[in-house]
């Protein structure tokens, strides 16, 4: 346990994809089974077991700790897992910290009753960090950023094969993943298991870049389909070897996300779909017409998911590519034999809750301009708002796992823009922690004293590396104040700095201040000529909000 | 007697009105009493100023020979009338040179602490706890949530790393007096024998541990053209460094940093810190409650930091506490003035 504590520790503050996969590949190599297929089940999140709720966490601190002092400490700390972790007096020495996969067993054997008593043992035996790993865990909220594909590609990282290959027979292995292991390592055989829904890395889309492409590409080769602002995802079905059908639904990252789709999964057990792979967009659709992306939002990331919530928020998948259907993968086929494979596909499964997204005809690339710029006239219909743009597809292409050059492109639709206002800016993550990247920006808006700057977004892309040096150059010389991490950069009407800020469209919201949250803001253009009291008004907000509505 | 009858609380800071003399005062006075180096409790420009030989010389290193108008040397343990009171150093294992501050008078004795710790520091003498009547203690980590861990624990931590990623540099933010060489010397009795190297603001005070006779090994000075070539190595900073644009032209670098803050996540977090070690030259939580208990206190003024939960404890242990709430202590205020340093 206290390995696996320490690399959920490193892991939880490692920003890089590749510091992430060499410290799983350091600890996987170092430990020995069963641990490291325990360690690896809960990073990847295949474990069931009934979650301890926070409620008996809580009630194990009130006992061993002083009430007043419990709650300076969680208002400090601001997490009740984090908070008794550190503050649970020690025992040191008086029991063995447990293994990972003692832990593991135990909780999917234990009953309810007997579980705080067993916790607390396990708890008085380990240190700070310790402790904290454990009650992420038994909590079930372990989030550190690792997908199903990272820890595929640091079990790869052991041996000398590809995480495809890996991939390839990690299906139908259990915890602790033994055989795996043995074969990640090349001194093991390949676990004879096949894998009878396997993901399949998707094909993506180069941005357009307007000024270049248009030139250069025949509109004739090309066909469009509106890109839906929705999830994107791979629908598989296929037979186990002892001819049960299996269904599988994987997040664009490969994470199976079928628990969160019983509504979807019944679809895709409906009989006929045979052995088969379709690339397409879930989104939630009532009575014929896409719902908002908040929608969407309420049936993403849940384990376990209500009648209620089901019936609320019905789930759809809208289908643009055909991968593989009766057994035969199509991928090298060109694009437009698959299309019509598609159609035929789609007709013959029948099923309310999977449709094709539509081609699109255009005669040229001004014809396709003016289709973005209005799909609800040109087919798209009440559905206009849910579409983020275009995809163009050369009609001869196959489907290249990854992003291949000069076959597909998305062009997304030309988004709102508001002169602003920089009002805060704060540090970003990652390679940009050291600049301060991340502006709440305001616009005008009639106050009691007269106009006052109101917060109405946040921007934290859109500029390039130089002109980030610029911006934070500026905001350093212009702080009036500070919050922690987060400065108040001058903004008067005589002082201060305008962004043009780009958005994809806006919503009415109850969460922000303003009361419009905008969706995907960035900045299109720092206005260093622009004076702040010249920036855009409130009022701009509201008509495009009386025009979206 | 009691403790407010030598010892009262101004916006300068805490005073001796029968001494007439403040301790570690925020503003230049006449008569300074100063418990250790670090730059929110030593400032220049007072008078005349009392502390330990290392103290002043760090002030003066600092701030220059001028910083007061005339010191005097503390030799450790012995007393030294000041107007009506006596007073009396005694080291407080916090840094170099850092001492408590014990004043007497008609046989009533009070002790503040300075900022102290109980943790092991081979780079200056340890804390010795004094009995007395009131006792006025830092608390920076006074909540039960900080624990600080065995410091070789942490170093260990920084080694593995090391080794996981040997192509990336380590840099590793710590305050400038003290806390870095603390970590020099951890990182020496470790086995690390490769050069350390370290950020120009370090440089005159790594160079006066080795003078006092404190062994550092070699610990060149970062040249900055040098630095995409010191992937692999360690190199330590003051923490405001870390995120500095001087930092970014290491090979891929690991951010790490030295504090007792490092405990909580959401602050290591906040500070962009992807290896937190904790280490701290302060008090842990148990620390300051078994030093409480040890100097057998009947009255307890808390000056710094989270007073409140200490104070609580105080309570429950049936000592008289109370929080003073001094202004322009703590380690921040440290983080903040030593970037500029
Ligand atoms: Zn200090
Ligand atoms: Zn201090």
């Amino acid at each position: 346990m206290k390995d696996f504590a320490a690399l959920l520790d490193r892991l939880a503050f490692e920003p890089g994809r590749n510091g992430k996969i060499r410290l799983m590949a350091a600890y996987l190599a170092a430990t020995p089974d069963p641990e490291r297929g325990f360690a690896l089940a809960a990073l990847t999140d295949s474990l069931s077991f009934a979650d301890a709720k926070p409620a008996m966490i809580h009630a194990l601190a009130a006992e061993r700790t002083d009430p007043v002092l419990f709650q300076m400490s969680y208002h400090y700390v601001g997490d009740l897992s984090e908070t008794v972790a550190l503050m649970w007096p020690a025992r040191a020495g008086e029991r063995a910290p447990p293994l990972l996969s003692d832990v593991i067993r135990t909780l999917s054997t234990t009953g309810k009753a007997t579980l705080p008593g067993i916790i607390a043992g396990w708890l008085d035996g380990l240190d700070e960090i310790g402790r904290w790993a454990l009650l992420k865990l038994i909590t079930g909220s372990l989030r550190i950023g690792v997908s199903a594909r990272l820890a595929k590609t640091a079990v790869a990282a052991l041996g000398p094969h590809a995480p495809d290959d890996i991939e390839e027979v990690w299906h139908g292995l259990t915890p602790p993943y033994a055989e795996l292991f043995a074969y990640a390592a090349g001194h093991g055989p390949k676990p004879d298991t096949v894998d009878p829904t396997p993901f399949r890395t998707p094909m993506l889309a180069h941005a357009v870049d307007e000024a270049k492409d248009f030139a250069a590409l025949d509109a004739a080769q090309f066909s469009a389909e509106w890109k839906w602002d929705g999830i994107r995802v791979q629908a598989i079905t296929g037979f186990e070897r002892d001819g049960r059908p299996a269904q599988r639904l994987y997040s664009r990252s490969g994470d199976d996300i079928s628990s969160s789709f019983p509504d979807l999964m019944d679809s895709l057990a409906n009989g006929r779909w045979g052995t088969a792979a379709l690339d397409g967009e879930l989104l939630v659709v009532i009575d014929g017409r896409v719902q908002p992306f908040s929608s969407l939002q309420q049936r993403l990331n849940r384990k376990t998911v209500s009648a209620k919530t089901i019936a609320q928020y019905p789930i759809h998948c809208r289908v643009y590519d055909l991968l593989v259907a009766d057994g035969e993968d199509l991928r090298a086929l060109p694009f437009a034999d698959r299309r019509r494979r598609l159609e035929a596909f789609v007709a013959a499964i029948d099923d309310p809750r999977v449709d094709l997204s539509p081609v699109v005809p255009f005669a040229d690339w001004d014809a396709l301009a003016g289709i973005r710029s209005d799909p609800a006239a040109h087919g798209a219909g009440d559905d206009a708002d849910a579409i983020e743009g275009l995809m163009l597809k050369r009609r001869d292409s196959p489907y290249v796992p990854g992003r291949p050059k000069g076959l597909w492109y998305k062009w997304k639709r030309q988004p709102f823009n508001v002169d602003a206002v920089m009002m805060y800016a704060q540090r970003g993550h990652g390679k940009r922690a050291s600049f301060y990247s991340d502006y709440t920006f305001g616009v005008w808006k009639d106050g009691p004293e007269g106009e006052v700057l109101v917060p109405v977004g946040k921007a934290y892309s859109g500029f390039t590396d130089q002109e980030l040096v610029k911006l934070d150059r500026f905001v350093r010389n212009n702080t009036v104040k500070r919050f922690g991490p987060v400065r108040e950069v001058v903004h008067t009407r005589e002082e201060g700095l305008v962004l043009e800020i780009l958005f994809e469209g806006l919503n009415r919201s109850t969460r922000h201040k303003s009361g419009v949250a905008m969706r995907f803001p960035r900045v299109a253009r720092i206005r260093w000529d622009k004076p702040t009291a010249e920036a855009d008004r409130f009022d701009v907000l509201e008509k495009m909000l009386a025009a979206e509505a | 007697m009691s403790a407010s009858q030598i010892l009262t609380q101004t916006p300068l800071g805490l005073y001796c009105p029968a001494g007439d003399v403040y301790i570690d005062p925020m503003r230049p006075v006449p008569r300074a009493l100063v418990t250790h180096g670090h730059s929110d409790h030593a400032r220049a420009g007072h008078g005349a100023v009392m502390a330990t030989a290392e103290t002043l010389d760090i002030m003066a290193l600092r701030y220059g020979e001028d910083f007061t108008v005339t010191r005097q040397i503390a030799a450790l343990g012995v007393w030294t009338t000041v107007g009506d009171v006596r007073v009396r150093f005694h080291p407080a294992g916090h840094v170099l040179g850092s001492a408590q501050i014990e004043i007497e008078q008609g046989g009533f004795h009070l002790v503040v602490s300075g900022d102290y710790k109980r943790a092991a520091d081979p780079t200056c003498l340890p804390f010795t706890p004094v009995r007395c009547h009131a006792f006025i203690t830092e608390a920076t980590f006074g909540l039960p949530v900080f624990r600080h861990p065995d410091a070789s624990d942490e170093i260990a931590k920084l080694l593995a790393s090391r080794a996981l990623f040997p192509e990336r540099t380590h840099i590793l933010g710590a305050y400038a007096l003290g806390k870095a060489q603390r970590l020099m010397s951890l990182l020496r009795r470790a086995g690390y024998d490769r050069p350390i190297y370290i950020h120009g603001a370090l440089e005159k005070l790594t160079a006066y541990y080795g003078r006092q006779g404190i062994a550092l090994g070699d610990t060149p000075k970062v040249v900055a053209a040098e630095r995409p070539k010191l992937g692999g190595e360690i190199v330590i900073c003051p923490p405001g460094a870390i995120k500095d644009l001087w930092a970014r032209k290491f090979p891929d670098p690991v951010t790490a940093a030295a504090s007792g803050w490092m405990r909580v996540r959401a602050r290591a977090r906040q500070k962009g810190v992807e290896l937190p070690l904790i280490v701290s030259d302060h008090a842990d939580w148990e620390a300051l409650c078994t030093t409480v208990v040890e100097t057998g206190c009947e009255e307890l003024w808390v000056t710094h930091g989270e007073a409140e939960a200490l104070v609580h404890w105080a309570g429950t242990q049936g000592i008289a506490a109370k929080p003073l709430h001094l202004i322009g202590y703590g380690e921040e205020a440290e983080d903040e003035l030593l970037d500029a340093a």
